[in-house]
């Protein structure tokens, strides 16, 4: 887990992808990528239906659906109604019932250390997204500083692919860009830097960077570069 | 000390809630004259209470309110978006890695301690979440008290005048502001850190598990 990988090829992976199966081969090269045990993104609705993919092993999804153990997996208490992402040596598992969870999720092969990003989606929709790895806690708190932030923005793209599959949903806001959004990326593309753009569309660098960050997320991009480029290929902006 | 808790944490601090709820509606309404709604039990609640956001809070040795503000993130109903969209420019700020405060608050008892602390929260929170940027609504009057905190934000946008002035602006990430803000405010980074670890570390039991 030295250095940062280029998770970039994996969101186009995502952004194409048009089916749950999909999205699992995506979680798969994600994993492969990031050179961790497992990720998991998991939704949990109101009524207690349960969706999602993953690559923990098949006997241990089985088991857990049998068990109902969403019912007391101190990750899911510890992360709904929740929006900050949680490492789980931070949640409680001092109980009984917790500790003989964990024993057996260990057994079947989940990793000791683990991040989950608890997403609030539209109308009381929840769903978290988790990475596991086996590890000590010096190698975890590294991996997870170098890539939070990457993990929070990949765990919000993988919801909302995931809320484009149901069926009848309205988009919750549209990822066409802004007219102000358009200029200031189709000035980048061209190679102004921060304090050009800023002065060529008349507002404060500070603004810029709030137009970048929301075309950004729209986008589904980690970085800015890589949000030109994903405009520029779906010709939201023309150079 | 600072606690933070979500909105479903807050029957666990019943006389913490009620004086914070009790000193909004003296700040916003009496204070202030501002357009809110108090209820029947002379609290001031809006329908961004109701999202289960995350508050910050100042208690006084005594239990009750000194300070406090509301965190939710951008990704959901934010106030920046639904009522001041329009002095961001016509495009909302949405970002898992930006989350909206509103609501400072300061109870008329509160110490000068309390409202550094509280913006050092935002810092906290910034800092341990991995966000990039704060994003807040304010008046006038709090442009000065932010200077005072050692926490000055880049101004996005304005309307109205004098004290009814609005604006809508943004507290990027970062340690030097962090460090600033808790030298004026007396309180160190360790105590700050402690405080914020003492919310969102509730085991360490895993660790112990692996080790037995």
């Amino acid at each position: 887990m030295d250095g940062k990988v280029n998770l970039e090829p994996i969101l186009e992976e995502l952004d194409a992808a048009s089916a749950l199966e999909e999205l699992e081969q995506v979680t798969r090269t994600l994993r492969d990528t990031l050179a961790i045990d497992h990720i998991v993104y998991h939704w949990v609705d109101s009524a207690g239906d349960q969706y999602g993919c993953t690559t923990y092993p098949q006997p241990w999804v089985d088991r857990y659906l049998l068990q109902n153990y969403h019912r007391i997996d101190p990750v899911i208490l510890g992360c709904f109604q929740r929006f900050h992402p949680v490492d789980w040596k931070r949640l409680d598992w001092s109980g009984k019932v917790a500790r003989a969870f964990l024993k057996d999720a260990m057994e079947h092969g989940i990793g000791n250390q683990g991040y989950s990003i608890p997403i609030r989606g539209p109308n009381g929709q929840f769903a978290l997204f988790t990475v596991n790895h086996t590890c000590d806690d010096t190698v975890w708190s590294d991996f997870t500083s170098t890539y939070s932030r990457d993990l929070i923005l990949i765990a919000h793209y993988f919801n909302r692919k995931a809320l484009e599959f149901e069926a009848n949903r309205q988009p919750e806001f549209s990822r066409t860009l802004s007219p102000r959004e358009v200029d200031a990326m189709t000035l980048l593309a061209l190679g102004y830097n921060r304090a050009q753009v800023a002065h060529s569309l008349s507002i404060s660098e500070h603004t810029l960077r709030v137009y970048i960050e929301s075309a950004r997320f729209k986008l589904g991009a980690l970085n800015t570069t890589h949000a030109i480029a994903t405009a520029m290929s779906r010709g939201l902006i023309v150079v | 000390m600072l606690r933070y808790l979500y909105a479903d944490e807050l029957y666990q601090f019943p006389k913490l809630a009620r004086s914070m709820f009790l000193d909004r509606a003296d700040q916003f309404k009496t204070r202030l004259g501002w357009d809110v709604q108090i209820n029947e039990t002379g609290e001031e609640r809006d329908r961004y209470d109701d999202l289960n956001p995350l508050y910050v809070i100042w208690e006084e040795p005594d239990g009750t309110h000194g300070g406090s503000m509301r965190f939710l993130p951008t990704t959901g109903p934010v106030m920046i978006n639904d009522v001041f969209g329009h002095l961001t420019g016509g495009s909302p700020i949405c970002s898992p890695l930006i989350w909206e405060v509103t609501r400072f608050c300061l109870s008329r008892r509160a110490s000068s301690v309390v409202a550094g602390a509280i913006m050092l929260s935002g810092g906290e929170v910034m800092d341990g979440f991995g966000l990039t940027h704060i994003a807040g609504v304010f008046d006038d009057r709090m442009i000065r008290i932010y200077r005072l905190i050692g926490a000055s934000p880049e101004i996005l946008g304005s309307e109205g005048e004098g004290r009814n002035r609005v604006y809508v602006g943004l507290w990027p990430y970062s340690s030097a502001d962090c460090e600033r803000v808790a030298a004026r405010a007396g309180v160190s980074r360790d105590l700050s850190r402690m405080w914020f670890n003492a919310a969102f570390a509730k085991g360490g039991q895993l660790r112990k598990l692996r080790s037995a």
